[in-house]
């Protein structure tokens, strides 16, 4: 048999020293989202996957708990009830009709990860078994239910192994380790069309520009903002900034979850199905503080609601360890069995990083930056929006970078895995279907010229100062005074950081001047993104004086639906580089799709 | 708990107040493939405390003393597979890998994994890994259609949970000495998933892939010498796994 012929990856066609190819559809990302699209659109058309990682080691393979979906498998469930606890979850700044559509495509998206392969844990009976999970309860919030279909406590690591392999399968064009830096545009009778995207090849240094009819983003969180949090090192919100570059929109760009149980001082997670099977959280004193703040489902309230309960125990004195900076996670009476067999893999965690055993000790855990509920705002086909109504049209966006909005202010837990699958297809598909009808649009004369002069003025730049300087000071701003609690003063200050930093940015220095594996010159890249989204996040903080969801301001802590019962859209607009928030963030307001469910006071 | 698992846990994090610094020094094994003919061994000196990782040493380096140091990485925790290297002599995730754990009045060795082409500093060339995983066909091969979910019990989903944990870092692979003289071989890991469908109890195609194993190439080049099983992160059994594939060309798969 012949074997191991090396691959030649597509080189396009080269002229002037760039790159061409030409693809109906481009994907950028190839974690759960992109590799989900993926799977829809290259058995239909000419597909290219660019992705800065390989495919498995995004960073959908570290999540853990679960995916949901109303199987019934276990017990009564059914989609009315998912879309309730969505809806309540996200504090009613969810958009209805979407969370509809999450829950009810939510159960052929499990059927099809099994169909696909995906070692689900089983029931007795050989069925998808099913585990409870925050904020998912059965009839309207009378008691926790079954519903996150899991593997372990791995299920994002099968699904992202699940979906590789059949993208191996349909035998999907990956261009691995290519950084998406740009994504192209061309002004057509007055309009500006989508044409390509602009990356750049690691290995070489060399750039790449991809026309494509349509293009997907599917490039994941942005979590690296901040110090402490369960992201990797390589989700510096690229894609999210990309697209704020390009003046398009941003929505909700204030609601980021801290998810209560990170490894204390680590920010490693612990997954919230550890709550699902029993764990509980204690003060320093043992005391199981979750019965003070959400009496009926305690430590499985929703993830906003705990974090700020465990960050109120720690300022009132409560906290654990030398500097009382820390509560417990209790698995000790879950037994040995459960934690090797269910969740084997935090408890390895605990062992590994803390040198806590779970199963005979209690693990210090703090809140850790989590998730992005805002980012690019799509239409529920997962077509990108201009602005409140306007489709771009050939351009999707799905995942954690996108806002549809289904997680409203708050994400409940395991109902990410599920917007990546039940997205990530719709955006797949749609972009197919365009592609097929659609033309491609010309590229611009010179598409990668931006791209170009941004890594020459980096790669030459005698600058003095130093990226992991900035961005350390950055993250510090970030979880000192932007994090579970915010104020009017905070925020400032943050702004002013940022400001600051933003300046240093002007002068950074990159030392690796080679075009093979620069990865010094990628962190600096990396850097500019992280403060461009940072800044307006702080910038939508501020803006929304009222508490909901992941947003808590404590000088305005009630929500306040009369004035705020709205989704923020920041527009770039004014120079980019201004270090001055305020020359060029302008904000606006877009309705939410409300339905069934009528604003209520939120209580668990 | 008990009010003394609290106290208990406390103490211990008492114990460990005010950790100590030390310095550890790390020699890493540079290639620079636009100016250098051979890779060349450099020291450096950080300031470590005994529960980092080796991954939070390589950044302190990247990030304070000489950012031109290049290494894959990404989770941080040993979940993406990213950063398989050689460390004093085996192959670990430098993620996983905690200061503690070495003897630190002597350098700690660091360079790439063995047997991929290098293309940089800590960074192989992963293409020909991948290569072997996709040949040995890594997916689902089932042709009922199920209304719902196919249905499998606890007991057959065990029979394949271990090779389901893969993270395809290339540690087993690229530990096996095997695979190092005849970089043909399919090595560990393209077994390993391999053996993860081959005893998956919904798929159909356990034969296409016992018959690629079967070549010249494939599993009987093993010589069960386990580095692979000491190497992989994810305390796969994989010397196992490798052992049950052979078994299965001999006397059929036994779910
Ligand atoms: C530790 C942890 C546990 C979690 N547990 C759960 C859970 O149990 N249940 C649940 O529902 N959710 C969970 N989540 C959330 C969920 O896992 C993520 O939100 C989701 O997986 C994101 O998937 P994604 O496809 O959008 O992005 P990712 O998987 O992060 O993929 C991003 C992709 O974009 C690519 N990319 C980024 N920038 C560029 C660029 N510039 N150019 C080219 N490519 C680029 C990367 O290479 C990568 O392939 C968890 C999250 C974490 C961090
Ligand atoms: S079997 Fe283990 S060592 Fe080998 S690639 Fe998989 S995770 Fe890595
Ligand atoms: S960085 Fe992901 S495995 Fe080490």
């Amino acid at each position: 048999m012949a074997k191991k012929i090396k691959t030649n990856p597509n080189a396009g066609e080269i002229r002037d020293g760039i790159h061409y190819h030409q693809h109906d559809v481009v994907i950028v990302g190839a974690g759960g989202a992109g590799m989900r699209a993926a799977i829809e659109s290259a058995p239909q058309a000419s597909t290219a996957v660019i992705t800065k990682l390989y495919p498995t080691r995004s960073h959908t393979g570290a999540a853990q708990g679960g995916m949901a979906a109303a199987l019934a498998n276990v017990e009564e469930d059914n989609n009315e009830w998912h879309t309730y606890d969505t809806v309540k979850g996200g504090d009613y700044l969810v958009d209805q009709d979407a969370a509809e559509i999450l829950t009810r495509e939510a159960i052929d998206a499990v059927l099809d990860l099994e169909n696909m392969g995906l070692p689900f844990n089983r029931t007795p009976e050989g069925k998808i078994d099913q585990r409870r999970f925050g904020g998912h309860t059965r009839d309207h919030g009378k008691a926790p239910v079954r519903r996150a279909c899991y593997a372990a406590d791995r299920t994002g690591h099968m699904i992202l192994q699940t979906l590789y392999q059949n993208c191996v399968k349909h035998g999907v064009n990956f261009f691995n380790e290519f950084y998406a830096l740009d994504l192209v545009m061309t002004e057509v009778d007055g309009v500006q069309r989508v044409s390509g995207v602009v990356a750049y090849d690691l290995s070489t240094g060399d750039i790449h520009v991809f026309q494509g009819k349509s293009v997907i983003f599917a490039t994941g969180g942005f979590g690296k903002i901040f110090k402490t949090t369960s992201n990797a090192h390589t989700l510096t919100g690229d894609g999210v900034g990309i697209i704020w570059r390009k003046g398009l929109p941003l929505e909700d760009m204030e609601f980021y979850q801290f998810h209560p149980t990170g490894l204390a001082g680590l920010g490693i997670l612990l997954t919230e199905g550890a709550r699902g099977e029993g764990a509980i959280l204690r003060n320093a004193s043992g005391e199981r503080f979750m019965e003070r703040y959400a009496p009926t489902i305690k430590d499985l309230a929703p993830r906003d609601i705990v974090a700020r309960s465990m960050v109120q125990e720690v300022l009132d004195g409560r906290g654990a360890g030398p500097n009382k900076d820390y509560v417990f996670l209790d698995c000790t009476h879950l037994g040995e069995d459960v934690l090797e067999n269910k969740l084997p893999d935090i408890t390895e965690f605990a062992r590994t990083y803390l040198g806590v055993d779970p199963v005979t000790e209690p693990v210090p855990v703090y809140p850790t930056a989590h998730y992005a509920m805002g980012g690019i705002p799509t239409n529920n086909d997962a077509e990108v929006l201009a602005d409140n109504d306007t489709v771009v049209p050939g351009l999707y966006a799905a995942g954690e970078c996108a806002c549809v909005s289904v997680h409203g202010a708050n994400r409940l837990g395991t109902n990410s895995l599920l917007d990546i699958n039940v997205f990530g297809k719709r955006a797949g598909n749609n972009a197919v279907t365009y592609a097929k009808t659609a033309e491609f649009i010309d590229l611009p004369a010179n598409p990668a010229q931006g791209v170009i002069g941004m890594l020459d003025e980096l790669r030459a730049s005698d600058g003095t100062e130093n990226v992991a300087a900035i961005r350390k000071d950055l993250q510090d701003t970030m979880d000192m005074n932007a994090q579970v609690f915010r104020t009017e003063e905070t925020l400032t200050k943050a702004t002013e950081v940022i400001a600051g930093l933003r300046e240093r940015y002007k002068n950074v220095a990159v030392h690796d001047r080679g075009k093979r594996f620069n990865t010094d010159l990628l962190e600096a890249v990396e850097l500019g993104f992280l403060l461009d989204l940072a800044e307006v996040l702080v910038a939508c903080a501020l803006n929304r004086k009222e508490s909901r969801g992941g947003h808590m301001r404590d000088d305005y802590p009630d929500r306040d639906d009369a004035t705020y019962l709205k989704h923020t859209m920041a527009y770039l607009a004014g120079d980019p580089h201004s270090s001055v928030a305020t020359d060029h963030i302008r904000l606006d307001w877009k309705p939410v799709r409300l339905g069934t469910y009528e604003p209520k006071a939120r209580k668990y | 708990m008990s009010d003394a698992a609290v106290a208990e846990a406390g103490e211990v994090i008492v114990e460990e107040e005010a950790p100590k610094s030390f310095t550890v020094t790390l020699n890493i094994r540079r290639f620079d493939p636009e100016v250098d003919d051979e890779p060349r061994w450099v020291d450096y000196d950080v300031e470590m405390f005994p529960t980092e990782r080796i991954l939070d040493a390589l950044h302190r380096i990247k990030w304070e003393q000489d950012s031109t140091l290049t290494f894959r990485r990404s989770c941080a925790h040993g979940i993406c597979g990213s950063d398989a290297m050689r460390i004093n002599g085996k192959n670990r995730l430098a993620c996983k890998a905690l200061v503690k754990d070495f003897d630190i009045s002597k350098p700690i060795y660091v360079e790439a994994i063995k047997g991929l082409p290098l293309e940089k500093d800590l960074i192989v060339d992963m293409e020909p890994f991948f290569d072997s995983f996709r040949e040995i066909q890594p997916f689902l091969q089932a042709t009922s259609k199920p209304e719902k979910e196919r249905h499998q019990t606890v007991e057959q989903r065990a029979r394949f949970d271990d090779t389901t944990k893969c993270i395809l870092c290339a540690a087993c692979t690229t530990s096996c000495p095997v695979f190092w003289t005849d970089g043909q071989y399919f090595g560990p890991a393209a077994i390993v998933n391999a053996h993860r469908f081959i005893f998956d109890s919904r798929d159909e195609a356990s034969q296409v892939r016992l018959d690629i194993l079967n070549d010249r190439e494939g599993v009987w080049r093993c010589r069960t010498t386990f580095n692979c099983t000491d190497a992989c992160p994810r305390g796969i059994q994989v010397t196992k796994a490798i052992a049950e594939v052979k078994q299965a060309m001999i006397s059929g798969v036994k779910l």
